[in-house]
């Protein structure tokens, strides 16, 4: 086994939970009043405080402790949550991160800019009734702190010096240590703290900084914070005496006595709690493991289809009841295992809404984002790769489809302009769309730009559909002309890359002056899906079950007919077939009666002509090779029971060819 | 052509005087591949053709559960096809193309042996008189009266890789 690196570990959790933090304060900002997003976005402040000062990132922890302690107040009541608040926080957290990513960076100057807009928007935020203190001088609050640790603390990790320089930094400080419990030489144990402390402090922050100070220690600590004569100004601070006496062992040395009446516990340890608990039931793994999983699980289902076939040719009743459980056994591994690598998109979506966010600051638009079909699953891999492209296309829809809040009331629309991001899934592929309500494509433009940059010939007869497809061309992009009208133009050459590799397609539709829709169609690649199995010459082939419509049989009426041609009419629609024999050029004698399997994806069909169909069968989908990666008829192979290797039709592909020859077709006829 | 740029390539012997080989025969002339980048040495199996594949790559087997291209040397150096026999073998090596180790199945017509050979017994492909191209050859090493060619795979793999990523349209 090998121990994964503890740092590791701890940035994966930080970006997790930098994710929560900003998608809570997301929420937040749409919902100001949202008492539970206010809490989240502080447990998750206060969880990454806690986990960086443990793994040493001390610059991280020192910066999200003023973070939280301005969302401890909001939680608290003592402020409100404004927009101010949270854009001050979501740009505190992007410098989080880089804390997370480079401990060692120099940070100090931002981190410095960051922490004083937070404070102006805290102290922006504060009501007038109760004047900032930091302005007034007799709003100092006087505070006698007594504290003492475990004995065991200083084994335990805890450093009471960093305690001290955080009372330090709060105000006016005098600290005197209380050496009473020292023992004698020959009992003292140099591991164990003996030593308490007084503290005077003069400060212009509230109580609850005390406490924030105290927060990774509380649970096993003693402390005693006496407010002294509070002037009236600081009306907020309570007047009267407080200890806070949380006892989490009760095996802790005797309590301070408590003079008066116990705080209300300033830290609701129950949410915590709760959080750590969750987390523990959680399991991470690495995904090489995932996929190393899935290979094993593919062999099984391979030796399996095997030990089916055995048992079907033998009478021996016990091996064929022993093969049913083993078949139903593995078929229900191969289903978990699926669920295993498949996430939903709201992984992915979550992430726009702060880019949204952000670039309707920028540009100075009103701009609603709307996500549908969140729960559609996708292989995690193809989630990762589909990011960037995604992170392109709504940046052009922010940057130039949409118009500025004028120019939409002018054209007759509602001023927040709107994008909606939407998942669903379609016969073996999920479909992820893009629309906004902008001013969509200029065609004319697209048109001369590709004109004047020798793309296409002047005047020549395209398409909308091809003439959308060259806002994809490398280098068109780039231009400043396309950036400058109907935009579309920052790297989508990007898009088109990443989208052909994933083996999908992308599909443009714009309306001028009501918006432009981009949909991309991937392949949800698993690596098991079912396939029908069929034959065509010698070789056995696989076509993905879900891109199946139906069978038939190729009469030979129709056989003769179609020769010219190649349509076969189906329920009055024609649909064109390619002839597999001809495609893979097999040389052999087509069987007397080919059959037909019409293949979809989405509106579009086409049929396939094979000799044999065999039937439907579990296919582990093995990559090609590098060395055939220039074959696009074929999307992977597979191993059939008896160790053969069958290829797997790119259906994708397949479809596109047979639409390109109808076109051929009808422009020759 | 001067004496420099008719030194061996270094990139296979890598400053080595020595080098652990595996001979094997394909239409009649010997050749040998660095031992260690055999995988595993495999009787004929049953191939899959790849329709539209180029046809120096144009099948792939089963090798232990893994699909790998199974590539014909013979093309490459514009041999004569033979027929296989019972001595046929196929040897599965990893090459790295583009950066990435990637399996593949070389078809011969027998193997011999893994051998040591001297690299003073080496010399570089000779730069006429030769019907095959010369950056095909690493080296040829004289022993006895034959010569062994050890291919340079790299470049014949990468060389078909780019002849099949322009001539990719089929159909």
């Amino acid at each position: 086994m090998s121990f994964p690196d503890p740092i590791a570990v701890f940035r994966t959790e930080a970006a997790e939970l930098l994710e929560q933090i900003e998608a809570g304060l997301l929420d937040l900002n749409v919902n100001l009043g949202d008492k539970d997003q206010v809490d989240a976005v502080f447990r998750g402040l206060h969880t990454l405080k806690g986990s960086g000062a443990m793994f040493g990132f001390d610059a991280l922890a020192a910066f999200t402790h003023h973070c939280e302690t301005a969302f401890d107040r909001v939680r608290k009541g003592e402020v409100p949550a404004t927009q101010e608040l949270v854009t001050a926080v979501l740009e505190a957290k992007d410098h989080m991160r880089a804390l997370v990513d480079t401990p060692n960076g120099n940070h100090e100057a931002t981190g410095e800019a960051l922490l004083t807009s937070l404070r102006a928007a805290v102290d922006g935020a504060k009501n007038p009734g109760a004047a900032s203190p930091a302005k007034a001088a007799p709003g100092q609050n006087h505070f006698k702190i007594r504290f003492s640790l475990p004995q065991s603390a200083m084994a335990n990790g805890t450093n009471p010096l960093p305690l001290l320089d955080e009372l330090r930094e709060l105000g006016e400080c005098t600290i005197v240590a209380d050496r009473s419990a020292i023992p004698a030489l020959d009992l003292l144990a140099p591991t164990d703290l003996y030593i308490s402390w007084e503290v005077e402090l003069l400060t212009t922050q509230p109580r609850s900084a005390i406490d924030d100070v105290f927060i990774f220690v509380m649970d096993e600590m003693q402390l005693e914070v006496i407010t002294v004569e509070a002037p009236a100004a600081a009306a907020k601070t309570p007047t009267k005496t407080e200890t806070l006496v949380a006892e989490a062992r009760p095996g802790a040395a005797a309590p301070f006595a408590a003079p008066q009446a116990a705080a209300p516990a300033p830290i609701a340890p129950a949410p915590i709690d709760a959080k750590q608990k969750k987390a523990s039931e959680n399991v991470r793994v690495p995904a090489e493991k995932l996929d190393e999983l899935m290979d094993r699980v593919g062999e099984l289902v391979i030796a399996q289809s095997r030990l089916s076939q055995l048992a079907g040719g033998s009478g021996d009743l016990q091996l064929r009841a022993v093969s049913e459980d083993v078949e139903r056994l593995s078929g229900e591994l191969r289903d978990t295992m699926m669920v295993l690598r498949m996430v939903p998109v709201t992984q992915l979506f979550g992430r726009f809404r702060r880019l949204v966010h952000d670039l309707a600051h920028e540009t100075g638009k009103t701009i609603e984002l709307v996500t549908e079909g969140e729960s559609t699953e996708v292989d995690k891999s193809v989630i990762e790769r589909l990011a960037d492209p995604l992170v392109h296309l709504v940046r052009n829809s922010c940057d130039h489809g949409l118009e500025t809040p004028e120019e939409r009331l002018a054209a007759g629309k509602s001023a927040a302009g709107h994008i909606l991001l939407s998942a669903r899934q379609q016969a073996g592929e999920v479909i992820i769309t893009i629309k906004d309500d902008g001013r969509g494509i200029n065609k004319e433009r697209v048109r001369a730009k590709a004109e004047s940059s020798g793309l296409i010939a002047p005047n020549a007869n395209l398409t909308d559909q091809e003439l959308y497809q060259l806002i994809f061309q490398p280098g068109f992009s780039t231009a400043q002309a396309v950036t400058n009208l109907s935009g579309r133009g920052v790297g989508m050459d990007v898009v088109k890359r990443t989208i052909d590799a994933l083996r999908g397609t992308i599909n443009v539709a714009s309306h001028p002056g009501k918006g432009s829709e981009i949909s991309l169609a991937i392949p949800l690649t698993l690596a098991i899906i079912d396939g029908l199995l069929v034959r065509v010459g010698d070789g056995r082939y696989v076509i993905p079950l879900s891109a199946v419509e139906e069978c038939l049989e190729l009469s030979i009426e129709e056989d003769m007919r179609s020769r010219g041609r190649s349509f076969i009419s189906l329920r009055d629609s024609l649909v064109p077939f390619l002839r597999l024999r001809d495609l893979f050029r097999t040389g052999t004698k087509p069987d007397p009666f080919q059959k037909v399997v019409v293949i979809s994806t989405g509106s579009e069909r086409v049929g396939l002509v094979v000799d044999q169909i065999i039937g439907d069968h579990q296919t582990v989908i093995k990559g090609m090779s590098k060395l055939h990666h220039d074959v696009a008829t074929f999307s992977g192979a597979t191993i059939l029971g008896d160790g053969d290797v069958a290829l797997i039709l790119d259906v994708g592909h397949l479809v596109a060819e047979g639409q390109q020859q109808e076109a051929h077709l009808r422009a020759a006829g | 052509m001067n004496e420099a740029v008719r030194k061996i390539s270094e990139n296979l012997w890598d400053g080595r005087q020595e080098l652990e080989v595996l001979t094997f025969d394909i239409a009649g002339e010997m050749f040998a591949l660095e031992a260690v980048s055999v995988q595993e040495i495999l009787d004929l199996l049953p191939e899959t053709m790849v329709p539209g594949a180029k046809a120096f790559v144009g099948s792939v087997i089963n090798f232990r559960g893994k699909v790998i291209p199974l590539a014909d040397i013979r093309l490459a150096f514009g041999m004569e096809a033979t027929k296989p026999t019972i001595d046929s073998r196929i040897i599965v090596i990893s090459i790295n193309i583009e950066g990435e180790p990637v399996l593949a199945g070389i078809r011969t017509d027998k193997v011999h042996e893994v051998t040591t050979l001297l690299r003073a017994a080496g010399e570089p492909p000779p730069s006429v008189g030769m019907r095959w191209r010369p950056d095909f050859i690493d080296c040829l090493v004289k022993r006895g009266a034959e010569f062994i060619i050890l291919p340079n795979l790299q470049v014949i793999f990468s060389a078909q890789h780019d002849h099949s990523a322009t001539g990719a349209s089929h159909g």
